[in-house]
């Protein structure tokens, strides 16, 4: 009870803001999205080229 | 406040290595270049670390631990005191660097991100001394995937007079659900019996380790709300909470909301405008259940018999925090601006979260590492538990600029170039990291030691002098900063100090 009141109380001034900001967050998506695909295309030549060896090898001690 | 992050650390083309040789190292390789570039002390190579004040084994909840692992100070390992006010040092088998103290959340950033060039400095002045064809090479991460972790703690300075229980009971269900926007991602768990079909990709890289609810260790049954009672400053009137549950960022705006909505919540506390007890059932068990829930849904149950989702608990105390802003100010956290920032770009976050969580891959590490991997995953056709998905788990956090993959996603910028390559060598101005930062510009061949509390001049002829720092808020310009500016010598600062 006690949880649905409350979503009640704080949803609608967060359902105004998520119009508002939809058409930006759409575009930037779209050009995120753009860069990702970009990025997937050259990654192989940034990846470390053994990738099994890289993280078999990959060991730390325990810290803090 | 402060951030303290254990980097991890391998040395590349030596088949074993001793990581804290390793350590050590990268450390004085970096105050050797300072040396050589004429930048940092030259008479002596490092101003040492004064020991004298570390107690990191009482604990906050008034009792020294019985049966319990206390944590070791390694007094014999490299210390480095940083003309920014840092801290630079290797601590079990890790370099570790540990901010200035700074007065708002934005200014951690700051010192967060001149952390990242000093260990790619360091990593660079490395090069020159190790053998041909060995490479260190420093990852900001937390984990190993084998089960290994290493933290990145927060601090943050307390009024002494705030009961633990009270700090403990409201600040916990904030530790769980601030996951959604703190969490640096992983791929796959390190949580024994669970494989990748489990849980083949995660918020956080530090739920898996976590087995207490409170307590003081820090390596072993790690507790969510960690009791170390070490204030490093006068123990009357503060405390510094030690937070260990949060993940190292790449993120810009990460380090902002961690700092800035924890910072927000324990003032909360202090002045008592506390939230709804939003205590859980049962937190160990829901600090994984949240990272391990991609779609951010899973209700969690408190101990009220109610539920309520990650997200929904982190609007409870946004909601809360906007109340605290109308009525109280946010001077507690900083100026006002930034204060708002930390609202504002919490609801940004949160809203996107809610809606759609790709929107945030700008500002949220797990979100723009797990589009990363599960767009490679998809390209290429590959099972969860590929190698080539955990080497970019931990490329993501690699420090080195061309292999970094964190540095290629187009994170948003909250700093700017100048003000991070400043922060290398200068200290913040409003906090007592400006006394310890500007000494050790002027006066490094004078400065024996120094710590979070002291330091310790020999200007010859007298005996050592101690300068004691008991309070974080003052050191700062306005407070010695003509002083400091009108003393020609360390001798005449300490004799004007003294009056």
């Amino acid at each position: 009870m006690a949880e649905r009141e409350l979503k009640k109380k704080s949803t609608p001034a967060r359902e105004e803001e998520v119009v508002e900001e939809t058409p930006a967050t759409s575009e930037q998506g779209e050009k995120i999205k753009a860069e990702l695909d970009d990025l997937l295309d050259e990654i192989d030549e940034v990846l470390e080229s053994n990738a099994e060896d890289f993280v078999k090898s990959y060991v730390q001690k325990g810290g803090e | 406040m402060g951030v303290e992050t254990e980097f991890g650390i391998i040395v590349r083309g030596a088949g074993e290595s001793n990581p804290i040789a390793a350590s050590s190292v990268l450390i004085n390789a970096y105050v050797h270049d300072l040396a050589r570039a004429g930048e940092g002390p030259r008479t002596t190579p490092k101003v040492g670390w004064d020991f004298e004040d570390e107690h990191p084994d009482i604990d906050a909840r008034g009792f020294t631990a019985e049966g319990t692992l206390a944590p070791e100070v390694e007094t014999h390992l490299v210390n480095a005191v940083l003309t920014n006010g840092a801290r630079y040092y290797v601590d079990h088998a890790h370099p570790e660097l540990s901010t200035p103290e700074c007065a708002d959340p934005r200014s951690i950033v700051v010192y967060d991100k001149a952390a990242e060039l000093i260990l790619q400095r360091s990593m660079r002045a490395a090069l020159n001394v190790l053998p041909e064809g060995q490479e260190i090479v420093v990852h900001k991460n937390n984990s190993d995937g084998k089960g290994n972790s290493y933290g990145c703690h927060e601090n943050y300075l307390m009024d002494r007079q705030v009961p633990f229980g009270r700090i403990v009971a409201h600040v916990m269900p904030h530790f769980i659900s601030r996951q959604v926007y703190t969490g640096a991602g992983k791929v796959g768990t390190e949580v024994a019996g669970l494989t990748s079909e489990d849980v083949p990709f995660q918020l956080t890289q530090r739920a898996d380790f976590f087995e207490e609810e409170v307590g003081l260790e820090t390596t072993l049954k790690r507790p969510i709300v960690n009791t170390r009672d070490e204030p490093h400053a006068d123990a009357q009137r503060y405390r510094r909470l030690h937070v260990i549950v949060g993940d190292a960022n790449l993120a810009e705006v990460a380090t902002f909301l961690k700092v800035g909505t924890t910072a927000l919540v324990l003032s909360m506390i202090e002045d008592e405008f506390l939230p709804r007890d939003l205590t859980l059932a049962a937190p160990v068990a829901a600090l994984r259940k949240v990272s391990y829930d991609l779609s951010l849904r899973q209700p969690l149950d408190l101990a009220d018999g109610t539920t309520m989702t990650a997200i929904e608990m982190q609007w409870e105390y946004l909601d809360r925090a906007k109340k605290y802003a109308e009525e109280q100010g946010l001077e507690c956290i900083g100026a006002p601006e930034i204060g708002a920032e930390v609202l504002r770009r919490w609801e940004q976050v949160l809203i996107g979260l809610e809606s759609e969580p790709d929107s945030v891959a700008g500002q949220v590490d797990w979100v723009a590492k797990h589009r990363l991997v599960a767009g490679y995953r998809d390209k290429h056709g590959l099972d969860w538990d590929d190698a080539r998905l955990a080497a970019m788990n931990l490329q993501y956090h690699d420090l080195r600029p061309e292999r970094s993959l964190a540095s290629r996603l187009g994170l948003e910028r909250i700093t700017t170039d100048g003000e991070v390559a400043l922060a290398v060598t200068e200290p913040p101005h409003d906090t007592r990291a400006y006394f310890r930062g500007k000494c050790l510009q002027r006066w490094a061949s004078q400065i024996v030691a120094a710590n979070w509390d002291s330091m310790v001049f020999d200007i010859g002829g007298d005996p050592l002098r101690r300068v004691p720092m008991m309070d974080p808020t003052r050191g700062t310009e306005a407070h010695v900063g003509r002083l400091m500016a009108e003393s020609s010598s360390s001798a005449e600062l300490l004799d004007r100090l003294g009056q």
